[in-house]
């Protein structure tokens, strides 16, 4: 069953990569295979919780051994605008008793507990591996809670070894669409209600751009999964269209929400200005073509307008600081474009960029912009990219937590550009930010000093003996 | 002294308790030009990884066999066959420290076995020490498959002594000890003129120095000769029971004579360290040590109004919990609540009522009953005591949301003197200052009840 849903989530008609293969090549899925001692990522569980987990008056519980909840809960920025329950680490915590005897009981009377204790709108039960190998069946088990209990108790059938981080993402979506969009149904709706698909609100993203939202009376009522509560996922399939944030992560739920429900979807971002202006554009547009008030894409382009003028003269300071500096840009997806357009505007150039996990779209983007000064990188080695920065061919790296200390150690700047990250750079303040961190990374006064040489690595004359 | 109490629980809610591979992977992370090795779904690697980075602040080496799902069900050999040849060939490492998951044991894979294939098939890894230890995620906690890795590497590296080299001795670091700790263990026992082997030594890989090149490894810690050398030492000191096996293997491979160390915190506790250090080497203390336990005296007697009866709930590891808890109660703290992640022999000498193999969760509820002034744990607390309105001393791993963690000092007399400082400034800044309704008489009701209850 688990294989069906995983070879059902690669065959994707929504992605662009996957319509261009053969039925064969469709077949074999879309994951590559990971390289033992040399792979870094998640697996499918992890791609799962973090899809799922901002659901925020939920509780998620692991079933599995200590590890996978007990080695990586409370880790992520997700913000939440209401109930922090989401941030409960809550896991099964099997032992070998369990492995030995099944784990299904502990499992039932472990929901029992959570829904005693904190009487949550719902419980997401995720599988690991340890359970899977030994034949827990959690989604019997969730049936038997949801029926006995009287809240609904979701299964989440990732286990680990199913593969990626993104498989996960992807399978984390399918729970979403099985159990819990169009569950509920919304107070009332509105001709100006949009759902927003693969964003986490990590460290407060979707608040820099809400505001510009609600100023266009534009609702966000399917939250997927950012800043949501419960019931702004089960309600989701109400909305007049859905912004696709994340690239490819839930394309699934955006495709089937539209073969379901009917409701369109386009796949946006919120990085950078000129994108965020489009994001904000295309949703009205949609908006007006299911039959809101065509006022509506003026008042969108008044805003745009005011906004992206006040942006640039925000960023107008940084321009004369920061021109000609050399960035390393070192992420993924569309991140990888948007983000060289945005720092192109005040004049810093991107001598290169990786473009792992980016769609083909994304990485014509990418080159067409930097032209010729600039390489694209699938995957830069570790020791490369340290040498890079050690014989100062860039400034500066912008990338994530995994690569940080190579840039560190190699005494050169660097920022957080991935999901552990503690600021937030979506949307026109987003960039404002972004523009700001750089400027305050690159002329922190502590690059000069930890460059000076140590007192023993120059020579000085000895100091004269003192007469008798 | 203690009830140790193991709650039949189904759900464990904030865990305090890391998986035994992670415990292991850590100890492999003090030996030099070293890559641990999970021998699991990649997931397991990736969440230590990420909670090791956050921790240490610095490029941790860590690697996984990337099971999948055929794998998982035909066996994992060809993953750890093709893990350690990519591993060898990127980094040119000396030492890959395999552990065993929750995934791989569940299958039961035979890891001795199939690296012993492996060895065959490759003759080119003849130069590197594969160590390989089993350490199921379903079982214990961090702190056994820290032991259990340590006691692997002296099983597998350490060579039969022929003879022994004059004023070498071996210290065996628990997982409880930072790298400032061992950094203040090797200073305390170089003042005697001794020479230590440390194993393993965090303090030479994670102590947040900034190497002049690029490694994919471990840059620093306990080298291959040092541990191969270790059977040569006059003396073995283990700091925690979690280091007994770990010494007992050294006894019985080489005949190096031991001592376990339940903790190295607080003045007796160290006094005894000193003394031992007295007797191995032949000499008495240097005039700097007797120095140091002299300001800790002080600080005893400066910091001891501020401990006094003060009620406070620990959580952590068994040795730490220990090595804390007697401290506290040795400066006149009552130590209200104690939590552990797992069963040891020294849990029934903490100074408390009971201890329970528990979560956050316990903590919490325990430290609001008993009205905990003070929370002693590692960063998950940071929810408990801000819902209790408590303040918390971060202690152990993981420290996340702090800088500095690879230097907080506990041990000798100068980290137990810094300790009481921090601990007691934390209590200081937290006591309470009268208020005018502090004393006010019992109201009528109130003055009533309790006067029928007498």
């Amino acid at each position: 069953m688990l294989k069906r849903k995983v070879e059902d989530v690669f065959n994707e008609p929504g992605c662009a990569t996957n319509q261009g293969k053969t039925d064969k090549q469709r077949k074999s899925g879309c994951a590559k295979p990971l390289t033992p001692g040399a792979a870094a990522g998640g697996c499918a569980f992890d791609g799962a919780k973090i899809a799922l987990q901002p659901i925020a008056d939920c509780i998620h519980i692991v079933h599995g051994p200590i590890a996978c909840e007990g080695n990586g809960w409370d880790n992520r920025h997700a913000k939440s605008s209401n109930s922090q329950v989401f941030r409960t680490g809550v896991t099964t915590d099997m032992s070998d008793l369990d492995v030995i005897y099944g784990g299904e009981k502990k499992l039932y009377k472990a929901i029992k507990e959570a829904i005693t204790r904190f009487d949550p709108p719902a419980v997401f039960v995720y599988q690991t591996c340890v359970p899977a190998m030994i034949g827990d069946d959690i989604v019997k088990v969730c049936e038997a809670a949801t029926e006995r209990l009287g809240k609904p108790v979701i299964p989440v059938n990732a286990p680990g070894f199913v593969g990626s981080k993104n498989l996960g993402n992807k399978l984390g979506g399918e729970a979403l669409l099985e159990y819990v969009i169009g569950t509920e149904e919304p107070a009332e709706t509105t001709p100006y209600d949009i759902n927003i698909l693969g964003d986490y609100n990590i460290a407060g993203e979707l608040w820099q751009v809400e505001p510009l939202l609600k100023k266009l009376g534009i609702r966000v009522l399917g939250r997927i999964t950012g800043d949501a509560r419960y019931h702004d996922v089960t309600v989701a399939h109400r909305a007049k269209l859905s912004m696709m944030v994340c690239s490819q992560a839930l394309i699934n739920v955006a495709r089937k929400l539209q073969e379901r429900y009917g409701v369109p979807y386009f796949e946006g971002s919120f990085y950078g200005v000129s994108d965020t202006s489009m994001a904000l554009r295309t949703i009205a547009r949609m908006l007006v073509e299911q039959g809101a008030d065509p006022e509506l894409i003026d008042r969108t382009e008044a805003l745009v307008i005011s906004e992206e003028a006040r942006c640039y003269a925000r960023l107008a300071p940084y321009k004369q600081r920061l021109e000609g500096k050399r960035v390393l840009l070192y992420t993924g997806g569309h991140k990888s474009w948007s983000v060289i357009s945005a720092l192109q505007d005040i004049g810093v150039k991107v001598i290169g960029s990786s473009v792992r996990k980016s769609t083909d779209n994304d990485k014509g983007r990418a080159k067409e912009l930097m032209g010729d000064d600039g390489m694209l990188y699938d995957a830069i080695p570790p020791r490369e990219m340290y040498r890079m920065l050690k014989d100062r061919e860039a400034d500066m790296m912008l990338s994530g937590g995994r690569t940080q200390f190579i840039a560190l150690k190699a005494k050169m700047p660097w920022l957080d550009m991935n999901q552990e990250r503690h600021h937030a750079y979506a949307g026109y303040e987003g960039m404002v930010s972004l523009i700001s961190e750089i400027d305050k990374a690159l002329f922190n006064p502590i690059w000069e000093q930890v460059r000076t040489p140590a007192p023993w690595e120059s020579i000085c004359a000895p100091l004269k003996q003192r007469e008798a | 002294m203690a009830e140790v109490i193991h709650p039949r629980k189904s759900l464990s809610i904030n865990p305090l308790k890391m998986s035994q591979p992670l415990g292991g992977a850590m100890a492999f992370m003090g030996i030099e030009g070293c890559m641990p090795l999970l021998h699991g779904s990649q997931g397991c690697t990736a969440f230590g990884l990420v909670l090791l980075v956050r921790h240490f602040r610095e490029a941790i080496p860590f690697q996984t066999t990337a099971m999948n799902e055929i794998t998982t069900i035909l066996g994992g050999v060809e993953n750890l066959e093709q893990a350690c040849l990519n591993i060898y060939k990127r980094t040119n490492c000396k030492v890959i420290g395999v552990c065993t998951t929750g995934l791989t044991e569940t299958r039961g894979e035979d890891l001795k076995g199939d690296l012993k294939l492996i060895r065959q098939r490759h003759p080119e890894l003849a130069g590197v020490e594969i160590v390989y230890v089993t350490t199921p995620d379903f079982a214990a906690a961090l702190e056994q498959g820290w032991g259990k890795a340590v006691t692997a590497m002296v099983e597998q590296i350490v060579q039969p002594a022929l003879g022994a080299t004059e004023g070498q001795i071996n210290i065996l670091a628990g997982s409880h000890l930072t790298p400032g700790d061992i950094e203040e263990v090797r200073d305390l026992v170089e003042a005697f003129g001794l020479t230590p082997i440390v194993l393993p030594d965090l303090a030479g890989s994670l102590d947040g120095h900034v190497p002049d090149q690029y490694m994919g490894t471990t840059y620093g810690g306990t080298t291959v000769e040092d541990i191969r050398a270790m059977g040569r030492s006059d003396y073995t000191i283990a700091i925690g029971q979690q280091m007994r096996y770990a010494a007992a293997a050294l006894e019985a491979k080489a005949g190096v004579p031991f001592e376990v160390l339940d903790r190295l915190t607080g003045l007796n506790a160290v006094d005894q360290f000193v003394q031992i250090l007295q007797k191995v080497s032949g000499r008495s203390a240097p005039a700097k040590i007797r120095r140091q336990r002299s300001q800790l005296l002080d600080a005893m007697l400066d910091g001891h109004f501020y401990f006094g009866n003060t009620p406070v709930a620990v959580a952590a590891e068994p040795d730490l919990l220990f090595a804390l808890t007697a401290w506290l109660a040795e400066m006149g703290a009552k130590v209200v609540t104690a939590i552990t992640s797992m069963d040891s022999p020294i849990l029934s000498q903490v100074p408390a009522d009971q201890v329970i193999v528990g979560d956050m969760d316990d903590l919490e509820r325990g430290a609001a009953e008993k009205g905990a002034r003070l929370l002693m744990t590692h960063s998950h607390g940071r929810m408990s005591a801000e819902k209790l309105d408590v303040p918390l001393f971060r202690v152990g791993f993981p420290m996340f949301d702090r800088l500095g963690a690879a230097h907080r000092r506990t041990v000798g007399y100068c980290g137990t003197r810094d300790l009481i400082f921090e601990v007691g400034n934390m209590l200081i800044e937290h006591s309470h200052e009268a208020a005018p309704d502090d004393w006010s008489l019992p109201e009528g009701e109130e003055a009533n009840a309790t006067a029928t209850a007498h």
